[in-house]
């Protein structure tokens, strides 16, 4: 099951040159970039693990692939992602984020239904990926 | 192939043209005064570099040429000025993507600690990259007689993207003339990585009154003839002195000489002072310089 967060992810994934173009556009709004993975795809997982210190002041997406090619280097079978932050007062969050990595093998989601109090249902979804103790998922 | 004159046939001049490069040489010739070799030289570069586009125009392959550069030459010959422009005139012939110029120190490079120099060598990298990364005083990057210091660190990934990353950035490292020098000899590598070494001629005497003069058109200044009298006195005395530092020795000279015209303007503020009077210097606003006595 293809992981569909962040901006372009119901398109088929981007290419180095994709991403490239994508980022010149952010950075050409004056926004910080910054590079993240993780391992844990859940929708609410907000806080990725951050692949160095978010980029300012960049000109050029070349020094942003950078990063992103040795983050997916380092981590290929996880998920890998750029967040072009935006700081102007009252934005003052991310404003662009999409997926550049993702493991092979993204085997979805359990969604367990659990009969509370009366009629009431409660849902829970859950990785499979994430059965598997941190570190030792996606092998 | 196609057949047909627009396939294999190229016009340089429409290349040039389009490319608006002309209008940054015509500046560099008007602007900076003297250079005479460096002018030439860039002017080789932007050769190389429209029939480089010429050729890729007619599909002839072949790899982006080296353009890293040495601008050697004593302080104050305008090699920052020059870089700045270089930047200018790769970016219209489409060399370096965004042609923005990032000047940095051994400051900017190295770091205070182990593991400090490589994120801080690798940020202004980045930062540079789609430009040119203008080093100057390159040879303090190189200190032989402390073995244990982060130079070296930061020389090693400085020729890595230098080496692997050409079409992403020029590098620029400037310096004095002798201190590049010995810091080639030591380091070959990077010696060898540099195609273009240019060398900045000190300016003579009439030089420096020409770039006297427009920088204080610049300002809206304008010399009596008693002070252009001074000002030819006082450039060969100043050459002579030790920290001559070429233009900026003139800048300097005029900006105190500003400041002596407002003191003795200012012992005037009894009667109404003219335009004609607030423009100029005079020649005791350049003969009260320490130079003379």
């Amino acid at each position: 099951m293809k992981i569909t967060q962040g901006t372009f992810s119901f398109l088929p994934d981007l290419t180095d040159a994709e991403i490239g173009m994508q980022i010149n556009y952010a950075l050409k709004q004056g926004w910080a970039i910054g590079v993240e993975y993780t391992d844990d795809p859940h929708p609410r997982n907000f806080y990725w693990e951050m692949w160095g210190n978010p980029m300012f002041d960049l000109r050029d997406a070349a020094g942003v692939m950078v990063e992103v090619l040795a983050c997916r280097k380092a981590h290929s079978k996880l998920y890998v992602r750029v967040n072009a932050f935006d700081s102007t007062l009252g934005f003052e969050s991310t404003r662009l984020s999409f997926i550049v990595n993702r493991p092979k093998d993204e085997p979805g989601f359990l969604l367990r239904r659990t009969e509370v109090s009366g009629r009431q249902i409660q849902y829970t979804t859950e990785s499979y990926a994430t059965r598997a103790p941190e570190g030792r998922r996606y092998e | 192939m196609s057949s047909g004159i627009a396939t294999d046939h190229v016009n340089l001049n429409s290349l040039l043209a389009d490319s608006n490069v002309n209008e940054v040489l015509q500046e560099l010739d008007t602007e900076l005064i003297g250079l005479k070799p460096v002018k030439a030289r860039v002017r080789d570069i932007a050769s190389l570099l429209l029939v480089e586009r010429a050729r890729k125009q007619l599909g002839l392959v072949g790899s982006a040429p080296s353009l890293h550069m040495s601008f050697t030459g004593n302080p104050g010959t305008g090699k920052t000025t020059v870089a700045l422009r270089m930047a200018q005139i790769l970016h219209r012939l489409g060399y370096v993507r965004k042609g923005h110029l990032v000047a940095v120190t051994r400051d900017d490079l190295v770091g205070q600690y182990i593991g400090h120099t490589a994120p801080k060598t690798k940020e202004v990298l980045k930062k540079a990259m789609g430009g040119v990364l203008f080093i100057d005083e390159a040879y303090y990057l190189y200190r032989p007689e402390n073995e244990r210091d982060y130079g070296m660190e930061a020389i090693e990934i400085l020729l890595q993207v230098m080496e692997n990353q050409r079409d992403d950035l020029v590098v620029i490292l400037a310096g004095y003339a002798e201190r590049m020098n010995t810091f080639f000899k030591s380091n070959p590598g990077l010696s060898s990585r540099i195609a273009h070494h240019i060398d900045f001629p000190d300016y003579n005497a009439m030089e420096l009154e020409q770039i006297a003069d427009s920088m204080l058109k610049k300002m809206e200044y304008r010399l009596s003839v008693s002070g252009l009298e001074a000002l030819r006195e006082y450039i060969p005395k100043r050459a002579q002195q030790p920290h001559f530092a070429n233009g900026r020795s003139i800048r300097n000279a005029l900006d105190r000489a500003r400041l002596r015209q407002a003191n003795r303007l200012f012992s005037l503020k009894d009667r109404p002072l003219s335009r004609d009077e607030l423009m100029t210097i005079e020649g005791e606003d350049l003969r009260n310089s320490r130079v003379f006595t």
